[in-house]
């Protein structure tokens, strides 16, 4: 297909709404990503034709039910090239994957073992890290960054050693929309024999990610930021690890046989899958990366691309305006601020004109703090917004700067 | 002059403004006239929880009437707390409890009303209400 951006506004309804007189300009992808008909349609003919409990009933609406959200499953494996679909776990979203993959290594390490995450996570991936440290005792390390916001890998071979166990690391930093050499990081982890989490919640809605080739351990992200509904993830683990990790949560669906003796647990993914899941949000999952597909990656790329090169160019027209995040390697997110203003009233401002950005710290206070700054104004960027949409953009800072200063 | 007083002067000067950005910019200048709080109290205990820019909220007794100061890092807060400070400041604890607050609809600040709005508008108006509340409960003591 060829890209028709006209054709792609159209899919998304909420793009037509009028926010305070002006017309949307939505800006905030990086938070939560709109979503096409074809999604929207796909949730409803779940809940009007065939909504039913899976892999329970013999009946056929549940058999329906239970095909649609697998073959979902296998289109996820598909999309990211995964070995197998059951080494798919579905999950509520990025926070719970980590937080399954974090319980489990509760269990495995040992005090003095090391964890590496990097400077620039989101507090999703810091958290739970701290808590599994307090918890084994093992030691919490961080790869810093540089003044454009990318990760010093020389800094980061010096913390590899044997007794890393485990490396977590954004495949692109919500804050800065740097792009991180995630297959360089795991390469040198692999080395000493730890193994790797990517949190991809920031980097799928981009790029397409290749688990086979990347070789990566564990890998997870939202449906919702890719065009899919909320509350629905995805949690890649290779098979080994899989079986080695203990369950996350007890309940149904997860086991393989119960008497009050003893239970056995069942295999991947229904092993972490305890629970009636997110079933419509799992088949719809599959509809959004059906719908990313049918534009072509290759296609977002180039767009977004453009989009981020205009938006920084006129940006840095704007006297006093300072971008954060300015490394080669970024997808299409803006954070900035402009000298002896705060970002929440430029936000406020922009609002008020119909542009929906984010201010604030946006959950990663480690790199307001490494910038000292209270927080920044973050424009990101999808493959529907135009570059009208960015002229808007600019338009409305350059008039909340003379409003404001 | 009472409260109510306070706020009808308010929506009487608000009124002569056509567009949101008259308000907004009216707001700002507010901000600058409002009484500051003291360098050396700007610490945790007087920031209001709630915002995505800093709010410090310091009150005093003055001859059985409270006395607000305040001051933000965003001025968009600033006007909206000097607005509060105007309204509430140099008022008995009573009449700041029994004060309600609909005039800042009838200003056009409605949108800052939401209690999930990030400027917090919301938790200043009930830290004054709290303020207030402890100086009448010593009052009584």
């Amino acid at each position: 297909m060829s890209f028709n951006l006209q054709k792609i506004r159209n899919d998304f309804p909420i793009l037509s709404r009028k926010i305070n007189g002006y017309p949307l300009v939505y800006l905030d992808n990086a938070a939560t990503s709109q979503k096409p008909q074809q999604v929207i349609d796909c949730i409803v003919d779940y809940y009007s034709n065939y909504n039913a409990n899976i892999h329970r009933g013999v009946h056929t609406l549940s058999q329906e039910a239970t095909d649609a959200y697998e073959a979902a499953r296998q289109k996820i494996q598909t999309h990211f090239n995964a070995k197998e679909a059951f080494e798919i776990i579905f999950t509520a979203g990025t926070t719970h994957g980590i937080n399954l993959v974090a319980s489990g290594f509760s269990e495995i390490l040992k005090k003095g073992d090391e964890i590496i995450v990097s400077a620039m996570e989101h507090h999703s991936n810091i958290v739970p890290w701290q808590m599994l440290c307090e918890k084994t005792g093992a030691i919490l390390k961080v790869i810093p960054m540089n003044e454009e916001g990318v990760l010093i890998i020389s800094e980061y071979e010096k913390l590899l050693n044997i007794k890393t166990k485990l490396v977590f690391v954004n495949h692109v930093s919500n804050a800065l929309g740097t792009i991180n050499p995630i297959a360089e990081i795991i390469e040198k982890a692999h080395r000493v024999g730890a193994a790797v989490l990517v949190d991809g919640a920031q980097s799928c809605s981009h790029i397409k990610p290749d688990f086979q080739k990347l070789d990566v351990d564990f890998y997870v992200t939202s449906a919702h930021k890719m065009c899919g509904p909320t509350g629905v993830g995805i949690l890649y683990m290779k098979e080994e690890l899989g079986n080695k990790l203990p369950p996350y949560q007890g309940g149904g669906e997860m086991i393989a046989e119960v008497t009050f003796e003893k239970t056995t647990y069942a295999g991947l993914p229904h092993k972490f899958e305890a629970g009636t899941p997110n079933i419509c949000g799992g088949i719809a999952f599959g509809a959004a990366i059906d719908y990313l597909n049918n534009i072509g990656f290759e296609a977002i790329e180039k767009h977004e691309n453009e989009l981020l090169k205009y938006a920084t160019e006129k940006l840095l027209e704007i006297d006093g305006l300072k971008i954060y995040g300015t490394g080669p390697n970024k997808t299409s997110v803006v954070s900035f601020n402009i000298e002896g203003i705060h970002p929440y009233d430029i936000g406020t401002i922009v609002d008020k004109l119909g542009i929906a950005v984010r201010t604030g710290h946006h959950c990663a206070q480690p790199i307001m703090d490494f910038y000292k700054i209270p927080g920044t104004v973050r424009a990101s960027f999808a493959f529907y917004n135009t570059l009208e949409e960015v002229d808007a953009l600019v338009n409305a800072v350059k008039k909340a700067k003379m409003m404001l200063s | 002059m009472t409260i109510e007083a306070i706020q009808e002067e308010l929506i009487d000067e608000f009124s002569m403004f056509e567009d949101w950005m008259q308000r907004y910019e009216y707001m700002i200048e507010l901000g600058k006239s409002l009484p500051l709080i003291d360098e050396n109290l700007k610490n945790d205990d007087k920031l209001i929880k709630g915002c995505q820019s800093k709010v410090w909220l310091n009150s005093e007794m003055k001859d059985g009437n409270i006395i607000f100061t305040a001051d933000s890092d965003a001025i968009i807060t600033k006007g909206i707390i000097a607005i509060l400070v105007r309204v509430f400041s140099n008022q008995k604890p009573q009449a700041i409890l029994d004060a309600n607050t609909n005039f800042i609809d009838e200003i056009g600040l409605k949108e800052h009303l939401s209690p999930t709005r990030a400027n917090g508008l919301v938790s200043m108006i009930k830290q004054m209400k709290m303020y207030a509340l402890a100086y009448q409960t010593q009052h009584k003591n």
